[in-house]
């Protein structure tokens, strides 16, 4: 490489890294590691603050458990539309890649419209931001989630809009594709131990 | 040791020399602000029991720290003569020794230990409950002074503290609004004083004295955080017991007519609403200090001024120019009222 | 300082404010790091040497209670966010890519972003003096003190959202850091042979990446608090205070090896080619540097050592800050053996390494003696810590910075920076510094708490106070010589010369300053200490190919809009929602336009 006489653009060289890895992928997963850290502390929180409410309403006494458990099975389900439409990338089939896309925002979109409808029956019911410990701890931690869920939603529809574009995703579609599948789960699976440890684990 | 180099027994004899000097010089400089005499907060002359279990660790961790500064200042000082460039010097060229860094990794985890165990055992000592014994106290920090109650002994005091000498005492540490820290450096090291938590603290003092152990907040707590001083009062227990009689009892009333005067305008300035003075009825406020033995104090102003009518004066015209966000308004009392004021807060023994 | 960010990058054709605005050349964003950095630098001093004044007499006069808690917060913030840690990013943008041997850092247009983002950031907390009182609370914002019931004026809120912009800065560039280090070596670089000053910045690096979310989540919950009423850190409605250190202190403390380590990686540099002779125990340095970064997410709790953890916390956490101190003296004595035997050549870079060395041990002696809780009991809080974290931060931290502007002085402007100058430079700064910091071990064992305004006479503490503030005189007049030298400097013509020093890396090989693409031909690397290696076995440099076409990223300005949208966003943040809006339609077209520019 050292002798190469024509030095490819830096953008070409990308793809020939020390590790093999591609750089923006890399960057991901390190970014990843950082949001682990991220809900980690929320989480956290919210664990100090369980049973240190002053006040109700309490988490047994509002927490609806069925709807959010369908909730949770459509992000769950958005996790299997994503892979599929990775699959399409990675093998030049762009129709099924497109329409899981699309199916992947509308999930998404379909949780946050759970979240949505959540939060104002708890406001309803008395709980609201600043009700109690558990009501600060609870909103920000699902409310932070809840951001992460609806940026996935704007990254994938910029893939989507991209993906219409005359030249598509270009020449690094399947990695453009991967990098936003990686995102999107990786906030699958942080709803996955969010939902556990507020819904499931009795207190 | 570089032996070729040319004069290196100078080099190295007066490097020593330097850092000998500059040690001694430090350690003068250190003996000198550990001294109680002119330095009211030595933290290196302990007067409890705790307190001089601490020094001992102090005492040790020091001599350790003391070694590490010479040695290390003296080869730094030393390489740098010795192996200074030179018209053709030349450097020897190695990558490293792994004998030398077994060695020089064991020196630091043999200091550390050395620090450790002493340290371990007195916390060992110092963490255990108060004895059974102990005299208990509350104190309350408050934006921006102490509160100090003696539950058992039904008092109620602010910014100056009396212990009984050779008794332990028990302080449990409350704050009202944010954190705080209390610290009397020749009785204890400090403990924060965290609202929502209560903390303890125990020692027993082992010498009474005429002057007062000064103590501070030690934990930066807003405007006048400087200001958050006080007094701790060790006495013998016969002094302790007529102190604790008579400031678990009611006021001293006024009988001088200006006094008199003063406990009518303490109500007409409002001063009640947030003063108790034990003795005079209506005022029991608990938003300020109790003021009931103000008189028997030494300061006011949470330690910032002597207790003299001139002070006393000074800080009731305007509060907020000797402790600046202090709560007190500025009650813009007049030159008569200021009399009265003065003639009975300086009467309340 | 513009005449020398100018010749750091003099053999560019396009100067014009256009083309530093969009520059996306790593070389720039550093000289635009290191200037900014230098300059709130001299402002955080500033604000020192007026605490000094206010407390060089008993009862001073010269700031007010309310003012002198913004300066001492404003100093520790400006210190530590907007000098040291970009006085490093900057060495960290000029040299990882000179250092691996790449043509730039792994994504241009991102390393943009955050100098943009960190530039925002630092004018945004200082214009809180002008807009109702800068932050007051101190730089650790202690809760309930933080809170709007105990700070009213937007001070402490201009810190929450200064320090989550800074954040994110802080956190951009160091994904880009790290991946450009694992990822973008020229062949035969491998791990254990990069440099020490990059490894340095790695492990930095992932301190930044795993330490800032924890800061992140306490400063949205602080502002949670401080603006829409929750109470997370309010005890009066069920909040914990003790929570909001915790948070703090898990970033805070890896936060002080951010500033330590890249000066222990400059210092691991500077002594092995003055003193021509490989560094004594590379690998040690490099695990014990590592081990630094892993233990430092584990001793957080010593500064909370008062708080009342409990007896079995506080031996957890002060045994593993006692472990601590053996990596930190195995670096110590492996620069010194690095010393042993050398031919030293004693230029002002090395004075500053050695004077490192000196000043950093007293700083690490006395961290050690307070990981006793015992002995903290007496420390925490007085004067012995303020003490202790000036001998790291600027015998430790700054002295390091020094010997690197010394040191890469000539590679960035392609001027050497006067000796006889630099010399005065390092005594009255080394004079200044010990007469500023060393007293302070004496105030403390005298029993003198830290951040009063204001003492009393009779306490003991007069003449000490009366030192330390003619020391930071002297200190601020060693700072200034070192502005003169740099002017004066910058007037002369370039005599630096592509490798001044004899030195070992791989920026030595190349002109100073270096041309836009860095390499004409992407270096082979054989050794740990390259150059020296073709050196002693006459390997000549590859020859430059005759039609060497080397492309490089073109300038952008969406790196410009993004930041201008998050500046936008954290001024609504400050004041009303709509300009939160505002700024997240700006930063959303910034992004699009970014992610749809041409990059070839």
């Amino acid at each position: 490489m050292a002798a190469a006489t024509h030095e490819p653009p830096p953008h070409v060289t990308e793809h020939h890294t020390t590790t093999g890895i591609d750089n923006r992928k890399m960057m991901m997963w390190i970014f990843l590691a950082s949001e682990c850290l991220f809900f980690g502390a929320l989480i956290s929180t919210y664990l100090i603050f369980q049973g240190e409410s002053l006040v109700g309403p309490l988490p047994h006494e509002i927490l609806n458990i069925p709807v959010t458990s369908a909730s949770t099975f459509v992000l769950l389900m958005s996790s299997l539309t994503m892979v599929l439409a990775v699959y399409g990338a990675q093998h030049g089939r762009l129709g099924m890649m497109k329409l899981m896309l699309l199916a992947t925002i509308l999930l998404g979109l379909v949780f946050l419209g759970f979240q949505a409808y959540e939060f104002t029956s708890f406001v309803h019911e008395g709980l609201g931001l600043t009700t109690n410990q558990f009501g600060s701890s609870f909103y920000v931690l699902t409310g932070f989630h809840g951001t992460h869920v609806a940026v996935g939603v704007l990254y994938l529809t910029s893939m989507l809009l991209a993906s219409q574009r005359r030249t598509g995703l270009g020449a690094d579609r399947a990695l453009h594709i991967d990098l936003a599948g990686l995102y999107w789960h990786f906030v699958d699976i942080v709803w996955i131990v969010i939902f556990t440890i507020i819904y499931l684990i009795p207190h | 040791m570089g032996g070729s180099r040319p004069g290196s027994m100078i080099a190295i004899i007066g490097s020593l020399a330097l850092v000998g000097v500059v040690s001694f010089l430090l350690w003068m400089g250190f003996a000198d602000s550990g001294d109680f005499a002119g330095h009211p907060m030595t933290t290196w002359v302990p007067k409890s029991d705790n307190a001089s279990l601490v020094h001992g660790v102090y005492q040790l961790i020091f001599i350790l720290a003391g070694a590490v500064f010479v040695g290390i200042m003296a080869l730094t000082l030393i390489f740098s003569l010795l192996y200074r460039e030179r018209p053709g010097g030349e450097a020897r060229q190695f990558h490293g020794n792994s004998r030398l860094e077994v060695v020089w990794t064991l020196i630091p985890v043999l200091i550390v230990v050395a620090m450790a165990v002493p340290t371990f055992s007195t916390m060992s000592v110092t963490s255990k409950p108060a004895p059974d014994n102990a005299l208990k106290v509350v104190a309350i920090g408050h934006q921006w002074w102490w509160e100090f109650q003696y539950p058992e002994l039904g008092i109620t005091t602010a910014n100056e503290l009396y212990l009984p000498v050779n008794r332990p005492v028990s302080v449990a540490l409350q704050s009202s609004d944010v954190i705080h820290s209390f610290w009397v450096p020749q009785l204890s090291g400090k403990i924060d004083n965290v609202p929502g938590h209560e903390n303890h603290l125990w020692f027993t003092p082992t010498e009474a004295r005429a002057e007062p152990y000064l103590g501070q907040c030690a934990e930066f707590c807003g405007l006048s955080h400087a200001n958050m001083r006080f007094r701790v009062f060790v006495a013998s227990t016969g002094d302790f017991e007529a102190w604790a009689k008579s400031a678990a009892g009611d006021r001293t009333a006024p009988t001088a007519d200006l006094a008199k005067a003063g406990e009518q305008q303490f109500v007409a300035s409002g001063c009640v609403a947030c003063h108790t003075v034990k003795g005079q009825a209506g005022a029991a406020g608990k938003i300020g200090p109790d003021l009931s033995h103000f008189a028997a104090r030494t300061t006011l102003a949470s330690g910032t001024l002597d207790r003299t009518p001139a002070n006393i004066r000074k800080w009731l015209s305007n509060p907020q120019a000797v402790k600046p966000g202090v709560l007190m308004p500025n009650l813009n009392l007049s030159p008569e009222a200021l009399d009265k004021l003065v003639a009975y807060l300086d009467g309340l023994k | 300082m513009a005449t020398a960010l100018g010749a750091m990058t003099h053999t560019q054709e396009d100067t014009g404010l256009w083309s530093w605005l969009t520059t996306v050349d790593h070389k720039r964003i550093g000289a635009v790091y290191t200037v900014a950095g230098f300059l709130f630098f001299l402002l955080g001093g500033f604000e020192a040497v007026m605490v000094r004044t206010q407390l060089a007499v008993p009862n001073g006069t010269v700031l007010d209670a309310d003012r002198y808690n913004q300066f001492f917060t404003m100093h520790a913030l400006t210190m530590i966010f907007l000098g040291v840690m970009p006085m490093g990013a900057g060495f960290f943008n000029y040299f990882i890519p000179l250092h691996v041997g790449a043509r730039d850092v792994a994504f241009p247009r991102l390393n943009a972003l955050s100098l943009w983002i960190f530039l925002s950031g630092g004018i945004l907390l200082n214009s809180s003096f002008f807009l109702g009182g800068a932050p007051n609370g101190g730089w650790f914002g202690y809760a309930p003190l933080s809170s709007i019931e105990y700070a009213k004026s937007s001070g402490m809120t201009f810190y929450v959202v200064g320090l989550l912009v800074l954040g994110l800065s802080s956190l951009m560039a160091s994904l880009n850091f790290a991946v450009t280090i694992i990822n973008m070596r020229a062949p035969g670089m491998s791990m254990m042979r990069l440099p020490v000053f990059i490894w340095m910045v790695l492990v930095v690096a992932f301190l930044l990446i795993l330490s800032l979310p924890v800061l992140t989540v306490g400063l949205l919950q602080l502002y949670f608090d401080r603006v829409w009423g929750t109470s997370f850190f309010s005890p009066s409605t069920g909040g914990d205070p003790i929570l909001w250190q915790h948070i703090f202190w898990i970033f805070g403390h890896p936060e002080v090896y951010v500033l330590i380590l890249p000066s222990m990686g400059i210092v691991s540099e500077v002594l092995p080619v003055m003193s021509k002779k490989p560094l004594f125990g590379y690998s040690a340095i490099v695990f014990a540097g590592a081990a630094i970064g892993v233990l430092g997410f584990g001793v957080w709790a010593h500064h909370m050592f008062t708080t009342g953890l409990g007896p079995v916390p506080q031996v957890v956490f002060s045994a593993s800050t006692m472990a601590i101190g053996v990596p930190t003296g195995i670096k110590i004595f492996n620069w010194l053996g690095t010393m042993y035997g050398g031919n030293i050549r004693f230029v002002t870079a090395t004075y500053f390494s050695v004077g490192f060395i000196a000043l950093f041990t007293i700083g690490g002696i006395s961290g050690v003696m307070h990981a006793s809780p015992p002995v903290d009991g007496h420390h925490q809080d007085s004067y012995f810590v303020v003490a202790h974290i000036h001998y790291v931060l600027f015998g430790g931290a700054i002295m390091g910075i020094f010997s690197g502007f010394y040191y890469w002085f000539p590679k960035m402007s392609g001027r050497l920076l006067d000796e006889a100058l630099g010399k005065l430079n390092f005594w009255t700064m080394f004079v200044g510094m010990n007469l500023t910091f060393f007293p302070m071990h004496f105030l403390g064992l005298a029993g003198m708490p830290r951040r009063i305004y204001t003492y009393d006479a009779g306490m003991g503490w007069d003449t000490w106070n009366m030192v330390a503030t003619i020391g930071s005189y002297i200190l601020a007049i060693g700072v200034l010589v070192f502005v003169v030298n740099v002017i004066k400097t910058m007037r002369k013509e370039p005599d630096a010369g592509n490798d001044p020093w004899g030195g070992a890396t791989l920026e030595w090989a190349i002109p100073s300053p270096p041309p836009a693409h860095n390499f004409d031909v992407v270096p082979e690397v054989r050794d740990r200490d390259p150059l020296w290696y073709n050196r002693d076995h006459g390997i000549a440099p590859t020859p430059v190919p005759e039609h060497n076409h080397i492309h490089m990223p073109p300038p952008s300005y969406f790196p410009l809009i993004v930041a201008l949208g998050v500046l936008l966003i954290a001024v609504g943040a400050l004041s009303t929602l709509a300009i939160v809006g505002l700024g997240a339609v700006v930063s959303v077209y910034g992004i699009w336009g970014w992610a749809l520019e041409p990059t070839d």
